[in-house]
């Protein structure tokens, strides 16, 4: 049983990878009652999203000229560097720090890219002391505004079903073994809040300017999974 | 619902799959599907309690099967279904229904940034009197609604502390089923790992839920 589920979770994840190999036969050969019918619609995926494209747009529900600025902007302008932004400023302004801090979704909207109306955000600071961990373990729940669309891991069964229960476990995963003293706080997004943390700024980068310190701050350092370093490697060994 | 999507504290799942480099999408259709499901959402037929709930309701087999964005077509499909956006024979042809009314579509080119520098707005401009205070100790409530929830299971029954009262949001239970947004106080709940998983949890541990008024109790 143990290794039937493995497989199968190994398959939604080389899915989840790979995406458009992955076929929908299991979907049609069940008749199961639910509103989305699979009958008769094309098998792979990229077909049935084009398929309902074509349908919403002939319908007037949607204008595909929107569509293609939504997947520009998720590509091109909303990511990490957002939030990398906002962390650099944290670190060299101690006021602007504060601010942060204490009203996050005000302080991000003065960069421009959030809206002061906008989704309400939260920082979370790791001291020497602290340790913070963000997740969304009902579903994936991320702020997108500032880090840009989550990635496949964190959206994945794995990362979300441990994290609560066995948070020093995964930051192990990701080459991060915490001291026994340092408290270990997560996240879990479950309202309409979205979380970043506010890494430590790493020793050694004190003739650093904001833009360069930037350039450190990496995605995996504000979900909390790592810590910012000089040597930037971008996830687990 | 105490479905498969509120796995938070299952066990077995196997490693993280961490991927360098990860693209932004993985394949053209992923975002076609991002965008077609933000697209939809500016319709006041749909909301994001709902698109979550319709997700939930995926078979759990399936649901764990299907990668993310395979979860969002069925999703989005079973919701605009079931609010009169489309018709299921529609979703099979692909084709509007014959003499079907063209609507005018409710995200415009230049909606598209300030949508999504805004992203998922769940607070609520009213006053509402604060069930809890800051410091107070509650339990979430023993509760197994078959609809939607955002109370996790693992914090069902476990006491926590009021850490901050984050302000007033539409309440999701109720929300999803259209059923009204009953606006409510949210509150960033302080457990300790050890209230939730015992002794095998790190002493020093903390697991913060957001959850809102009516999943408390006082303890």
């Amino acid at each position: 049983m143990d290794t039937t589920r493995r497989g199968m979770l190994k398959t939604a994840m080389t899915a989840a990878g790979a995406a458009v190999t992955h076929d929908f036969a299991h979907a049609q050969d069940q008749d199961h009652e639910h509103e989305h019918s699979h009958q008769a619609v094309p098998s792979d995926p990229a077909l049935r999203v084009k398929s309902l494209e074509s349908l919403l747009v002939e319908k007037g529900l949607v204008d595909p000229a929107a569509l293609d600025a939504l997947v520009d902007a998720f590509e091109h302008k909303l990511g990490p560097r957002n939030g990398a932004r906002v962390i650099a400023r944290a670190w060299v302004d101690p006021a602007y720090k504060k601010r942060l801090l204490a009203d996050a979704t005000s302080a991000i909207a003065e960069f421009g890219f959030t809206s002061e109306q906008g989704a309400h955000m939260v920082a979370v600071e790791n001291t020497p002391k602290v340790h913070n961990l963000i997740v969304c373990t009902l579903c994936s729940c991320y702020p997108w505004p500032v880090l840009g669309l989550p990635p496949v891991w964190y959206k994945s069964a794995p990362y979300r079903s441990r994290s609560v229960i066995d948070p020093r476990g995964v930051l192990r995963e990701f080459g991060l073994e915490l001291a026994e003293e340092v408290e270990v706080r997560v996240w879990d997004s479950t309202a309409e809040l979205r979380y970043i943390v506010l890494p430590e700024r790493p020793a050694g980068t004190e003739k650093l300017n904001e833009q360069e310190l930037a350039a450190l701050v990496t995605r995996d350092a504000m979900i909390g999974v790592t810590k910012v370093t000089l040597s930037q490697s971008g996830g687990p060994a | 619902m105490n479905g498969v999507h509120d796995m938070g504290g299952m066990q077995d799942m196997g490693p993280i799959q961490y991927e360098k480099n990860e693209p932004v999408f993985h394949a053209r259709w992923e975002g076609r599907m991002r965008a077609l499901a933000q697209a939809m959402w500016a319709w006041p037929q749909l909301n994001i309690d709902a698109s979550r709930y319709q997700i939930e309701m995926i078979p759990p087999v399936e649901y764990l099967r299907n990668s993310y964005y395979e979860n969002w077509f069925a999703g989005l499909t079973g919701l605009i279904v079931k609010r009169g956006l489309v018709t299921g024979a529609e979703i099979e042809t692909g084709l509007p229904a014959k003499g079907s009314p063209k609507s005018t579509p409710a995200l415009t080119p230049a909606g598209v940034l300030p949508v999504l520098a805004k992203g998922i707005v769940g607070a609520r401009d009213v006053r509402v009197v604060p069930l809890f205070k800051v410091g107070q100790r509650v339990r979430a409530r023993n509760i197994n609604p078959v609809g939607h929830t955002r109370l996790p299971r693992y914090a069902r029954g476990k006491v926590g502390t009021i850490e901050r009262d984050r302000g007033v949001f539409v309440f999701p239970d109720t929300n999803a089923d259209f059923q009204g947004e009953k606006p409510q106080h949210v509150y960033s709940v302080r457990f300790a790992a050890r209230e939730l998983w015992g002794q095998q949890a790190a002493p020093r541990d903390i697991v913060y839920v957001d959850l809102w008024d009516d999943y408390l109790e006082s303890a």
